[in-house]
């Protein structure tokens, strides 16, 4: 795990209208970790990523990427500098196969003709990589896949491009136990593999298997950030619930907005 | 039943690249699998149209003869070449109304540059080519509202063809019909081969399927897509081979008043034309594109694809592929009239590419289901005819055909809701 984070955002503040959803917000990931961001219901999560992913633009702050900052105005600049993010809805195509599914949009072709065979053979090998094992064609559609299987074609595509970092978007919130646990193991791999991580869930439980850090965020602003060893999940629930404050080296500790606890 | 499931989180791992079981047993569970997951393939179809043939064959005394058998190609060869650019619109899950009289601008275009005497007039084959831009053109100003404002396609074609449908009016109110004289856009429908030449084109049309078979087997070695099912392979390749070499030898056998006839042009389009668009859907990134767009028209944005470009492109096919069915419809009759366009175009064009498994709702169907559709929709519709059914009972009956084709597309859908997950 290196020192230097690979992913570093800060003070970053964003409004919709008269509505503030990030409040100078401070986050960072490194590189071969798994960065838990966990929230309420509009805490700002989504917000965050979509900063990071370049969907929004953030108002004012600053993002440092390997050191160095950087400008993120679209997903197109965020998928350069390595940022892939695996969304909720998993933006996949039932109708397509698991292997039209990895190459969507970057099909392997000379003079618009597709080369099939090495878009089949890279999908196995990064599938194999990723110890993805459960799919028995990778020629099916991916209508026909389990919500795991599905979730997992959909890391696999955000992970093939060379990416450094990989952001999740409640990878199991809509999978069952034993899905759930093929997912978090995973997304664990990822981050053992050199990769950094964000994960978002609301699932604790999930966080605890998976994250070595985690960062709350309550009403747009930061709370603090644990280390998965040495806190309790009571510990981060009152953090997003009530916004205790835990001092963190090297980090700031945002004021905690006052009012609503 | 559950032995070709997905496996669950727990199920052993397959064996990496495991081969699939070859001959018949492969292609039984091959065919299990695709019915569970409501994939019918042309099968249904296939079978209709061998029932439709053996009725009529056995009812009407002059559907049995080559004549009438060029005379059907020469029918469902325009109707084919609109549904070709249905399949392309209904993969996107859009729909064209504006193709029916979009063949008539077609063949209007034609007939007006190639009027002798006119100060304009061109070679036919140059007349062809601007009427296909034109239509062309008139698709992508149809597909860029779609595209770029988000009106419907419903609503924007909808207008497209009362708009043509005046255009068409207005032209040819005073005039009536305008008499196609070109040779060269008369033969698109009337040209026949010398046997000769049939014969070689049958053989090319054959040698093409195990072309691109053994071209998969080699490019793609060592992938899922080099395996072949060579009992499926034995019994496609002889299907083609009777389908093209049939076709051939009934077409030569055909005689009016001692000129002897031959392999129909048309017909030859219509093939040319499938394999070019099969290979456009299936082979290239384009095609890619539309069967993603048509599946998730979000995720393909996600995925950077430019989505407003793809749809635009895809009306330019339709109406591209609008004005090649409208001149060949034309040169059927040698001229453009106030009837055109013939019969039912619009809708039997779509019924063609629906009833060949190609979905309403996008990302399903193939360029071939077209032209099964619009064999099987032109068989019909020729037999009826020959045994003198009335209009009105051809319509009925094409329509409880389309309303049974969809139902078994429909239900095969469910049951794939129900088997996968």
């Amino acid at each position: 795990m290196s020192e230097t984070p690979l992913l570093q955002l800060r003070g970053i503040t964003k409004t919709f209208g008269s509505v503030e959803a990030l409040t100078d917000v401070d986050f960072e990931v490194r590189s071969g970790e798994v960065m838990a961001l966990v929230g309420d219901n509009g805490a700002g999560k989504s917000t965050l990523v979509k900063c990071i992913a370049g969907t929004h633009t953030a108002d004012s702050g600053e993002i440092l990427f390997e050191g160095e900052e950087v400008q993120i105005h679209g997903p197109k600049d965020a998928a350069r500098l390595g940022i892939e993010v695996v969304y909720q809805d998993l933006a996949l195509c039932d109708n397509l196969d698991v292997v039209q599914n990895m190459f969507l949009g970057r099909e392997v072709n000379r003079w618009q003709i597709l080369n099939e065979a090495a878009m089949e053979n890279t999908t196995a090998s990064t599938l194999k990589s990723l110890a993805v094992t459960t799919i028995s064609s990778i020629r099916q559609p991916v209508a026909t896949l389990s919500g795991g299987q599905r979730q997992s074609v959909a890391v696999a595509k955000a992970v093939q491009w060379n990416s450094k970092l990989v952001i999740l978007d409640e990878p199991t919130a809509a999978l069952g136990v034993a899905q759930t646990e093929q997912v978090l193991a995973l997304v664990r791999r990822l981050g053992e593999q050199g990769l950094a991580v964000v994960i978002i869930s609301h699932n604790l439980h999930d966080i605890f298997e998976t994250a070595d850090r985690i960062s709350v965020l309550r009403l747009g602003r930061n709370v603090g950030i644990f280390e998965r060893r040495t806190t309790t999940q009571q510990t981060v629930v009152e953090a997003i619930t009530a916004g205790v404050a835990t001092k963190v080296a090297g980090i700031p500790v945002a004021p905690t907005s006052g009012g609503t606890a | 039943m559950t032995s070709a499931d997905v496996v669950g989180p727990e199920a052993p791992k397959p064996a990496e690249r495991e081969e699939a079981p070859g001959g018949i047993t492969g292609l039984y569970r091959k065919a299990w699998f695709n019915l569970r997951t409501g994939n019918l393939g042309p099968a249904p179809i296939i079978f209709g149209e061998i029932l439709v043939v053996v009725l009529f064959g056995l009812t009407a005394t002059n559907f049995f003869t080559a004549v009438n058998f060029t005379n059907l190609i020469n029918q469902m060869a325009g109707t084919a070449m609109l549904a070709f650019g249905v399949v392309f619109v209904l993969l996107l899950g859009e729909i064209d109304l504006s193709i029916g009289y979009l063949a008539g601008i077609g063949a209007l275009v034609v007939a007006e540059l190639q009027l002798p005497g006119s100060g304009h007039q061109l070679n036919g084959i140059v007349a062809m080519l601007i009427a296909v831009a034109v239509c062309a053109l008139i698709g992508g100003v149809q597909g860029s509202i779609v595209a770029f404002v988000g009106v419907p396609s419903f609503v924007v074609t909808l207008a497209g063809f009362l708009i043509w449908q005046g255009v068409i009016l207005n032209q040819l109110e005073q005039r009536g019909t305008i008499i196609i004289q070109d040779r060269w856009i008369n033969y698109t429908d009337s040209y026949a081969f010398s046997h000769f030449a049939g014969y070689l084109v049958a053989l090319i049309i054959t040698a093409l399927y195990p072309l691109s078979v053994l071209y998969k087997r080699v490019a793609a070695r060592g992938t899922q897509i080099a395996r072949v099912n060579w009992t499926a392979f034995a019994v496609k390749m002889v299907g083609i081979a009777v389908a093209a070499f049939g076709t051939v030898a009934i077409a030569n056998h055909g005689r009016v008043i001692a000129t002897s006839l031959g392999l129909p042009l048309s017909g030859v389009i219509v093939i040319v034309f499938f394999i070019l668009l099969t290979f456009l859907a299936k082979w290239t990134t384009f095609g890619r594109h539309v069967y993603a767009v048509g599946g998730n028209a979000e995720a393909a944005r996600r995925a950077g694809i430019n989505v407003p470009r793809i749809r635009v492109l895809v009306f330019m096919l339709s109406g591209a592929m609008a004005a090649l069915g409208g001149i060949i419809f034309a040169s059927q009759v040698n001229s453009v009239a106030l009837t055109f366009p013939p019969g039912n175009l619009l809708l039997n064009a779509i019924a063609s590419a629906v009833i060949g498994g190609v979905s309403l709702f996008g990302g399903r169907g193939e360029v071939r289901g077209a032209l099964l559709g619009a064999v099987l929709i032109g068989t019909l519709q020729n037999g009826l005819n020959t045994l003198n059914v009335s209009n009105g009972w051809i319509y009925i009956i094409t329509g409880l055909v389309l309303l049974a084709a969809v139902t078994l597309y429909t239900v095969a859908v469910r049951l794939q809701a129900r088997s996968g997950r």
